[in-house]
């Protein structure tokens, strides 16, 4: 009968989609645990979330409306989840593995003393005791684990864009204000937010990552074109980073993002170790590289041996046409 | 100005991982160790700290007698003194089991700023910076890109999904370094001839209050059950690409009507 409660994530009053995410898979926990499903939000003047929450299931909605949570902070949203686990006292906790979500679960878990399951990719409940599997090595192996059944809460931090996000029957949605004291030492002072329409690649559900192969960051233009047409984010090997071509925030593999999208496409990277770890989990791979003997072409699904400088333009246009 | 840096001494990021015979852990014979990539940003800013304001750099980490290697190569980087809490046959801890006897390592060192990777490339629980913090109840930023010093305050640039937070805090506090914040040095000679002079402290979990019989093996809040290798992926399917116009479009009917990602 354990109760359910799911941290949701919200940034300029907007739902993040990976807390969609979390509160289906909190549905789906709570109909086996045969517990309520509660979802707990901060931020300032987010109380208007409530019925968006409702209509994925939640009975109970706490809300930590506070002026001074209106930018997030570690110190502060960790107090407002904690003052929801105080009042709702779930069994089993889901935040997003977001980097908000794997921010404030550990801080949590630490105050509370409690496991957490960190960026897993399913979860199952055995017993009253959740089983997750997760990707570890970076992605070079996949442990199953589990939380230890005494504790009085177990916590999963599900990764983004693996669980599907769908609307069930709706709950109450009751919103309960928490009232809890804050003091927040380490303050946000400034949010810079990138170029408008840019997709982070952890969050993406299709990435196109560019190599050793694009030969300079004069030719970005040219993925960022299959980007936009594809509706993916612009992703990046290690060398390409490295080679000081793009920032490191689009790295993918093993010292930057690991990532498991519905689509990959990889130009001009070869494969090392690193980015295969990283990128290994995707459900489908597309590799494009000059190189037929690219150790890229081990994990593709498709693959065209060719010069991407040709092929690249080529995909845009025909994804342009097949849209249309 | 006193710094604490925790490393993780994991498989190198080159490594081959191999299932050991037990079924839930790697198979270690073969795998060389490194310092996490990442902790090493996090020394290489301390160290830079400390060489611009003064004070120390003390290594910590929590692991069997081989991670004493890691320890040493920081010490030949410039770190002044290296802590080990021995793990030597103890059953496995969870990320919290080994924070805690982090911060237990932690609380008996001068520290001003206690600095680590924003995750190590093992276990890649990615918990630690903020179990830290909350453990030792300090402040911390995580997935630090670069840095400004106040006098008793810091100026954290935090790497976000499609955007960058601006935190500040007061000193003591706890920094996760991300890749980005600067380039790690190599030791110098003299660094390694120094280092090789120098004694490890090796402390047992119970020295910083931890006991061992609560955090590990069956006790662990959280246990790995079974490991095993990702699934195999289906063999290729190579389109030929003659005519890239016609190769695209083959792809694209493919992506579309086959793998119904488009």
């Amino acid at each position: 009968m354990s109760n359910v409660l799911v941290f949701i994530e919200q940034r300029d009053g907007k739902i993040r989609k990976a807390s969609f995410e979390a509160l289906t898979l909190g549905r789906e926990v709570a109909a086996k645990t045969g517990g309520a499903l509660g979802a707990v939000v901060a931020g300032s003047g987010i109380a208007g979330l409530a019925p968006e929450l409702a209509a994925y299931g939640a009975a109970k909605v706490f809300v930590a409306d506070k002026p001074e949570l209106a930018l997030y902070s570690c110190e502060g949203y960790t107090a407002a989840l904690d003052a929801a686990v105080t009042a709702f006292a779930p069994g089993i906790l889901l935040v997003p593995a977001t980097s908000m979500g794997k921010d404030v679960a550990p801080r949590l878990a630490a105050r509370r003393k409690v496991g957490l399951l960190s960026d897993v990719m399913s979860l199952e409940v055995e017993g009253g005791r959740l089983v997750a599997t997760r990707l570890v090595y970076s992605g070079k192996a996949r442990a199953t684990v589990t939380a230890d059944l005494g504790a009085s809460l177990q916590i999963a931090t599900p990764r983004p864009n693996v669980f599907p996000a769908s609307k069930g029957a709706a709950g109450a949605g009751e919103v309960v204000a928490l009232d809890f004291a804050v003091t927040i030492r380490a303050k946000v002072v400034k949010m810079d937010v990138a170029e408008t329409g840019e997709i982070d690649v952890a969050e993406a559900d299709k990435i196109v990552s560019g190599g050793r192969g694009i030969k300079g960051p004069e030719n970005w233009p040219m993925l960022k074109a299959l980007c936009h047409e594809m509706g993916a984010a612009l992703g990046a090997s290690r060398a390409a980073v490295d080679a000081g071509w793009i920032g490191h925030e689009h790295q993918v593999g093993q010292t930057g993002k690991v990532v498991s999208p519905t689509l990959y496409v990889a130009c001009g990277i070869s494969g090392a170790i690193q980015h295969m770890a990283g990128m290994g989990s995707s459900k489908v791979i597309v590799a494009i590289n000059k190189d037929a003997d690219a150790p890229i072409f081990k994990v593709a699904t498709y693959g065209i041996v060719g010069d991407m400088f040709q092929i690249v333009p080529a995909l845009t246009e025909s994804v342009k046409r097949a849209k249309a | 100005m006193n710094h604490v840096v925790c490393i993780a001494y994991v498989p190198d990021t080159e490594t081959k991982i191999k299932i050991g015979a037990d079924g839930r852990s790697i198979e270690e014979a073969d795998v060389k160790w490194i310092v996490s990539p990442y902790d090493e940003y996090a020394l290489e800013e301390a160290i830079k700290a400390r060489e611009a304001k003064g004070g120390t750099v003390t290594v910590v980490t929590y692991g069997p007698a081989r991670a004493d290697v890691g320890l040493r190569e920081c010490l030949a980087r410039g770190a002044d003194e290296a802590v080990r809490i021995a793990s030597d046959g103890l059953g496995e801890a969870d990320s919290l089991g080994v924070a805690m006897a982090l911060a237990g390592a932690v609380r008996a060192l001068p520290c001003d700023v206690l600095w680590l990777g924003n995750k190590g490339v093992g276990t890649d629980a990615q918990v630690m910076v903020p179990m830290l913090a909350e453990l030792l109840d300090l402040p911390h930023a995580n997935l630090v890109t670069k840095l400004e010093w106040k006098d008793a305050s810091i100026v954290a640039y935090r790497e976000i999904e499609g955007a960058r937070e601006v935190v500040e805090m007061p000193l003591p506090c706890v920094v996760g370094a991300q890749k980005g914040l600067n380039e790690p040095r190599y030791s110098s000679l003299k660094g390694i001839m120094a280092a090789k002079k120098k004694v490890i402290a090796v402390k047992k979990p119970a020295d910083v209050g931890v006991d061992p019989a609560l955090t590990t093996g069956e006790k662990a809040a959280v246990r790995w059950t079974k490991l095993e290798l990702p699934p195999a992926r289906q063999a290729v399917k190579l389109i030929p690409a003659d005519d890239p116009a016609k190769a695209a479009d083959e792809l694209v009917r493919l992506l579309r009507d086959e793998a119904k990602v488009l």
